[in-house]
């Protein structure tokens, strides 16, 4: 589903060469680690609320909030990336993205800035082994020093391994 | 500039199909005897509406059929014809081909063209049967002894009978030149044949026999003069005596009044050359003017009763005023019948008493559903944040606190009265399902060779329009059962002590949070050794003790049938199984009360609307869980020696006799809590599917109504979970599916659940607090 946007058509590192992925990102701390993504994708951000718990879904799937009247999932990202301790308190934040008219909420460990990313700014992603495909990551910027992990969320979220959505879910 | 005409195709489709409903109702009300005039104006009016709808939007098949009911209806409401049984099952029948029609420009649903044929061919042999079994037009009230076939001036209005099908418009123009009227008599020369006359008024009265339809004229006349100035009239020549017959009647009927020699008209003169029909009208006319009508508004004359042109509808565009003549009362009067634009398509012969009702049509406006919805859905929020403040306001001190705690109260009143405004857009009367079982009844009832009284008790209670729509098959099929097994024949209800005719009650009303839909008929009853014997034969498992209430809902049972002879209508046994689903898929239930030999009740309790749900929440450790409150069956707490094993895995319940498997929640959903032994925590029995299970959960924690919504908005389909719900709190609890749940507790993990209480709930702690 929804391949037809701009940042998911930039979805593999070869094609990044071709298709400019600058743009304004939102970064955030996971753990040591921090990544950006697309500023357009984001809805608000939000503290971390009471979720419900759904049986039997994997554990980085927090369960669902009430997002006034609507059910939106939360996906905790430090979970799923296996980094940043686990905990939850009031400086805890969830991003609430809307991916396509889908309402998902990540939750990270904080988030720092909105950045404008050049073109030359951006690097291309050496072949690793990471807890996600790196077919997720657009690239790497690098600002003042500091590496940024450019994540194209809109496919991350909606891929098989996140099981958000229905048609790819396994049981 | 072309218009996608497709885009008014749903408009005329419902618009059709409500007249339609309402045309029926009005033909099954009607009294055969002493037809109500007003009734059958708008029966006509109905078929009129659906003619020229057609027509606009070019479904000629619906316009052919239309046209000859409009013929038929035309000359009763005109008492020309006196209405019989006959006609009015010819009424129905038409209409249900243009409803059959109708889908098939709708839905693509096949039509039927030999019925269509029979129909047409039904109604056109009525017409002209009507034609020599002429009532005789109303002379005792007509104050003048008009000679009804006018002398020697005028011949027979049969000579006027011309099978070349050509068509007689008399044309009235405004004051113009006469270079301009040469001009356009040439014009029009080139449609058929022309002879212009001058009336007092020095005006141009042109005859046009032409196989033009009325459009080309106007498009001529409109190089000339303004189209609005000129006066059209249409002059069937191919037209029988009987129609004709009242038209000179009226024409002449007012003759008195206007004092005026009929034979000293100018307009007669040249008559001679023209047919009879001709001359009737252009007395008409002549006398009109004569009365001193000289402003064209008032109009001329009157058109024929109908027109033979599919496309006259296309008449409806001008901007006509006619003279309509009573002929009843024998008086003049008169009708300005301002033919809106685009949608009046109303007939240029229409006659005063089709003034009244249009006022009623402005009072509704049409909203698309998706809309409404959105609306309800917002209103929900807004009750819930609502509800969000009350909770938070309630800690605080009334005495510091009072004006903000009256505003929050002031508050909730009106979010309720929001709320309850905003549900009642949805809702829509139980009249629009009860309304189409008249004429079911009534059919069934003469096939079968019964007498059937329908009653119908609280039309006016309101349903929500999805539920309203998916009630009508389950309530169709509830009725024929009732007709065809329920009620008995004549002759077996005489023997039996009983009145001939069968009472049929059809009743709803609201009970608490639900509405009750009752089908009562005062037939033979069920009889149970019937049921309990032809459910033996089937091998159902049955036992001489069963509860009556049990025996009765063996009826249910896919397949079942106690009727002897398979009919058309019914006896197959495969009605009331989907019944039962169809109503279960509502969140309804079923249930029969029935005495032998005194009659049957099936009634259909249903939740007012889909979007609510009446629901037991129940808590399983920190989460609450919402359980449909119409498949609870009971709650209960075990005692320690009910809970019984097999092979030391498999855990049930015993409860009355019956041993249940129980569903432990917990471990189903892999949820720690404290409470894993069933003594301590609440069995729920649950019934889905004819399946029964105990659901195990921690605490029973109260009853509510909840709105429901979709997970798979913005996530994905949970198994076990149909929804979810937004508490008080503004907490997300789950709505369980319980079907789900049934079938996921006697699969795979039902084993594991036994497994987690053996293993005292080692493995559930784990998965918790993530």
């Amino acid at each position: 589903m929804s391949t037809d946007t701009v940042s998911s058509t930039a979805s593999s590192p070869a094609s990044n060469k071709a298709k400019s992925v600058a743009g304004e990102y939102l970064t955030f701390v996971l753990g040591s680690e921090e990544y950006g993504l697309e500023i357009l994708k984001v809805q608000e951000i939000r503290g971390y609320d009471a979720v419900t718990q759904i049986a039997n879904t994997p554990d980085f799937i927090k369960g669902v909030v009430n997002l006034r009247g609507k059910i939106v999932p939360i996906v905790d990202l430090r979970i799923k990336f296996h980094l940043g301790k686990v905990e939850y308190d009031e400086f805890t934040v969830v991003i609430i993205l809307n991916l396509n008219g889908r309402v998902v909420g990540i939750v990270v460990d904080g988030v720092s800035d909105v950045m404008a990313l050049k073109d030359d700014q951006i690097r291309d992603v050496p072949s690793l082994v990471t807890s996600i495909d790196t077919k997720y990551i657009v690239g790497l910027a690098t600002v003042e020093a500091r590496m940024l992990i450019l994540v194209d969320i809109e496919q991350l979220m909606s891929s098989q391994e996140m099981a958000l959505i229905d048609s790819v879910a396994v049981h | 500039m072309t218009i996608d005409m497709s885009q008014f195709y749903e408009v005329f489709f419902d618009e059709a199909e409500e007249l339609l409903a309402e045309a029926e109702r009005l033909l099954l009300g009607i009294e055969i005897d002493n037809p109500d005039s007003e009734e059958l104006n708008a029966i006509f009016r109905a078929a009129h509406s659906i003619k020229g709808g057609a027509a606009t939007f070019g479904f000629m098949d619906m316009t052919e059929i239309t046209h000859v009911l409009e013929n038929l209806l035309d000359k009763i409401r005109k008492n020309e014809m006196a209405l019989t049984a006959e006609h009015v099952d010819a009424f129905l029948a038409a209409k249900d081909v243009l409803k059959m029609e109708v889908d098939g420009h709708r839905l693509a649903t096949p039509v039927d063209e030999d019925q269509v044929a029979d129909v047409k061919k039904m109604l056109s042999l009525l017409t002209e049967a009507g034609g020599i079994v002429i009532k005789p037009a109303p002379v005792a009230v007509m104050p003048v002894t008009t000679p009804e076939p006018v002398p020697v001036a005028a011949p027979e209005p049969v000579v006027a009978v011309r099978a070349d099908g050509l068509t007689q418009f008399h044309i009235y123009l405004p004051e113009i030149s006469d270079k301009d009227a040469g001009n356009l008599k040439e014009e029009l020369g080139l449609l058929g044949d022309v002879v212009s006359s001058q009336n007092e008024q020095g005006r141009y009265v042109l005859v046009l026999t032409t196989d033009s339809s009325q459009a080309d004229i106007v498009s001529i006349c409109s190089f000339v003069l303004d189209p609005d100035d000129l006066v059209i009239s249409l002059a069937p020549i191919a037209y029988t005596a009987a129609v004709a017959e009242p038209v000179v009647a009226a024409a002449v009927a007012p003759a008195p009044v206007a004092s005026a020699p009929v034979s000293s008209t100018p307009v007669e003169a040249k008559t001679s050359t023209k047919s009879g029909v001709a001359i009737h009208e252009e007395v008409g006319y002549g006398l009109f003017s004569e009365d001193g009508t000289k402003d064209v508004e008032e109009g001329y004359g009157f058109f024929a009763p109908f027109t033979p042109h599919a496309d006259a509808v296309v008449a409806t565009l001008i901007d006509d005023n006619t003279i309509a003549t009573e002929a009843n009362s024998g008086k003049a009067e008169v009708v300005v019948a301002h033919a809106a634009e685009q949608v009046e398509r109303r007939s240029p012969g229409r006659r005063e008493s089709d003034k009244a009702p249009a006022s009623a049509e402005t009072s509704s406006i049409r909203v698309g559903i998706e809309k409404v919805d959105q609306l309800i859905n917002l209103v929900g929020e807004l009750v819930i944040t609502q509800a969000m403040i009350e909770q938070r306001i309630s800690h605080l001190d009334p005495v510091q606190h009072e004006p903000l705690i009256n505003s929050v109260g002031q508050l909730t009143r009106n979010t309720r009265d929001l709320q309850e405004s905003v549900m009642s857009i949805r809702m829509m009367p139980m009249d629009f399902v009860f309304s189409r079982f008249p004429r079911m009844v009534r059919d069934l009832a003469a096939k079968l060779g019964k007498k059937v009284e329908f009653v119908t008790i609280g039309a006016t209670t309101e349903l929500d329009k999805g539920l309203i729509e998916r009630i009508v098959d389950p309530l169709t099929h509830l009725v024929r059962n009732s007709v065809d097994h329920g009620i008995e024949t004549p002759e077996k209800r005489r023997a039996a002590g009983k009145a001939e005719t069968g009472v049929l009650t059809l009743s709803a009303a609201h009970r608490g949070g639900s509405i009750v839909i009752e089908v009562t008929d005062d037939g033979a009853g069920l009889n149970r050794a019937k049921l309990l014997e032809k459910a033996a034969k089937n091998g159902l498992d049955v036992s001489e003790n069963m509860s009556d209430t049990d025996v009765f809902a063996l009826i249910f049972a896919p397949g079942f049938s106690t009727a002897e002879v398979v009919t058309d209508v019914s006896g197959r046994g495969v009605g009331m199984d989907v019944v039962k689903r169809n109503i279960a898929a509502m969140n309804g239930v079923v249930e029969i009360r029935s005495a032998l030999g005194y009659g049957t009740t099936i009634s259909i309790a249903l939740p007012l609307t889909l979007a609510i749900l009446d629901g037991m929440s129940v808590s399983l450790g920190n989460s609450i869980y919402v359980i449909p409150l119409n498949l609870i069956v009971e709650t209960l707490q075990p005692r320690a020696e009910d809970i019984k094993t097999v092979t030391g895995e498999g855990r049930m319940v015993h409860v009355r006799g019956e041993y249940l498997p129980i569903i432990a929640l917990h471990s189903l959903f892999n949820q720690h809590t404290d409470i894993t032994d069933p003594t301590q925590g609440v069995l729920v029995l649950l019934e889905a599917d004819g399946k029964k299970s105990a659901l195990f959960v921690d605490r029973l924690v109260g009853q509510q109504q909840v709105v429901i919504k979709s997970l798979e908005t913005n996530y994905r389909k949970v198994p076990g979970v149909s929804g979810a719900t937004i508490m008080g709190d503004g907490c997300v609890a789950l709505i369980l599916d319980v079907a789900a749940l049934i079938q996921m507790g006697q699969s795979t993990n039902y084993l594991t659940g036994a497994m987690s209480f053996s293993n005292n709930s080692n493995q559930t702690i784990q998965s918790s607090n993530a």
